[in-house]
């Protein structure tokens, strides 16, 4: 190859790699960084509620959809302005602490217990507590998220109700991964696993697994909104982060969780709780 | 079986409909890869032409370490990469955390290694005696170089190859500094691990298919390249 087809092909990559690559990143003060869990860019509800918040505040939005436990800690190191997250105990923990202020509730859905129509361990019909037994007691295969998450640290909860060894024990595995994967794997397997019920109601269709336990006080699941402090990490968009809190917990977009989900799955995903007293 | 046809049937769709954000997304994945290679290929043939030039003591170790960096973990890079952009850490003063020149920068981590290492081997493979020769000629530094990176060029584009091959297909670093947010840090890979969770396997082997379309395309231009100049 000579110099100048060499330099042909150079100003052609050039053309290709360089029109609009960066496009102008806005000023940091016009970012908010939402760091949350994944139940909620899963279910498509972040896809609806973001763009429509960007464009009434002008703010834009970088969403970061980790667990939960991930979320959180991002949030203690100054690394997010706001948390939408579920995991109760961790985020009470957070502000406890003072690097979350203001954590206000926005919306509930509920855990559900899932596994193979079969029903192998007869969980179906009994309390969350004794369906854990019966799973620990026939040693039907059980997969745990593992990855600190807010459904993950809910499990924990649940086994440890329930007063069952389960750690180490060989029909008690864990994923690591997020709850859309483990619902697959759970299915593959003809598992038990505990899953939040937006993520199990738009993957349905595809796994062949049942739901075979609801409605147990024990198993709601509850997320908040929480700003991070200002005053601890200098770098948070305090003024962002509370417009975006606010914009979750007003009417308007209380009234769109309310309805997210039921023209896609049938019935809503979520359930507006703002301003409810807990 | 059936869903692997249903994406492939899907990734044609969205391809002949010209779905702007898919179209945007494998725009993204061949500018950021593309760039990253490119500054891999400045910097891993600077330093292979540096370490083969030239003799000096631990260049047996500087080697021995180039050649491990080919086997960086994406995800390793990504970590180091996140914790050192963190806003509040040593880097945060930049601002890249979760834009396209994160991406960028960690990808050209884990593709310098390789280009380097692969662009040494080939530079040593030329025969021993053509360097004293280029030189006897009166060639000036600059010319030599140039001359030994001509002679070597099969080689070398194979190692650009490698490098480009690595990068376009990590998932690890590009959804840690880059966050996989729509519109701006969203690549094939990364969309193609967020599609997945979400049950939409369809779209996701689509992704994928187009994934493999983008690496081809490249690859082929640059195997033209490659096997063009092998002609006399």
């Amino acid at each position: 190859m000579n110099r100048s087809t060499f330099l042909r092909w150079g100003l052609a990559l050039a053309t290709v790699l360089s029109p609009g690559l960066l496009p102008a990143a806005p000023p940091a003060e016009k970012i908010v960084i939402l760091a949350t869990t994944t139940s909620t860019q899963d279910s498509g509800l972040l896809d609806e509620l973001v763009p429509l918040f960007e464009k009434q505040s002008g703010y834009q939005v970088k969403t970061i959809a980790v667990g939960s436990g991930q979320a959180i800690a991002m949030g203690k190191r100054g690394e997010a302005d706001v948390l939408l997250v579920h995991s109760p105990d961790a985020e009470k923990a957070l502000v406890a602490d003072g690097a979350g202020i203001n954590r206000r509730i926005v919306m509930h859905n509920d855990y559900i217990l899932v596994g193979p129509v079969a029903d192998p361990a007869g969980i179906a019909k009994h309390t969350a507590a004794e369906s854990f037994q019966r799973i620990a007691s026939g040693k039907s295969l059980f997969l745990s998220r593992g990855d600190n998450s807010g459904t993950h640290a809910q499990e924990l909860k649940l086994w440890k109700a329930a007063g069952i060894p389960f750690e180490g024990q060989a029909w008690y595995q864990q994923t690591g991964q997020g709850m859309g994967q483990t619902l697959a794997i759970a299915a593959e397997k003809k598992a038990y696993t505990l899953s939040d019920r937006g993520t199990y109601l738009a993957l349905r269709k595809k796994l062949g697994l049942a739901i075979l336990h609801e409605g147990d006080p024990t198993l709601r699941n509850v997320y908040h909104v929480i700003e991070v402090n200002a005053a601890r990490f200098p770098k948070v968009n305090s003024a962002g982060a509370r417009a975006f809190a606010d914009f979750l917990v007003s009417k308007a977009v209380q009234a769109r969780i309310k309805e997210f989900g039921i023209a896609t799955f049938g019935s809503p995903l979520f359930f507006p709780d703002a301003g409810f007293q807990e | 079986m059936d869903l692997i046809w249903e994406g492939l049937r899907k990734a044609l769709e969205l391809l002949l409909r010209l779905d702007p954000e898919v179209l945007g997304i494998t725009l993204l994945s061949l500018k950021v890869s593309g760039l990253a290679t490119l500054l891999s290929v400045v910097l891993g043939l600077g330093l292979a032409v540096t370490v083969a030039l030239n003799d000096f003591p631990g260049k047996r170790l500087v080697i021995a370490l180039m050649n491990t960096g080919m086997g960086l973990p994406p995800v390793v890079v990504g970590l180091f990469v996140t914790v050192l952009l963190w806003r509040n850490g040593p880097f945060g003063f930049l601002g890249i955390l979760y834009t396209p020149a994160a991406i960028i920068l960690a990808q050209s981590i884990i593709a310098t290694p390789i280009i380097a290492g692969l662009g040494l081997a080939a530079l040593q493979h030329l025969p021993p005696g053509l360097r004293l020769q280029i030189l006897a000629l009166g060639a000036t530094r600059t010319q030599l170089v140039w001359l030994l990176l001509k002679e070597a060029r099969l080689p070398l584009l194979a190692a650009i190859m490698a490098g480009f091959g690595g990068v376009i297909s990590e998932v690890g670093a590009s959804i840690m500094v880059g966050g996989n947010l729509k519109g701006s840090t969203r690549v094939l890979t990364t969309a193609t691990v967020m599609e997945t969770s979400r049950g939409n396997f369809d779209v996701a082997f689509a992704l994928s298919f187009l994934l493999l379309v983008l690496a081809f395309s490249v690859n082929a231009l640059l195997t033209h390249l490659q096997q063009r100049s092998r002609r006399p």
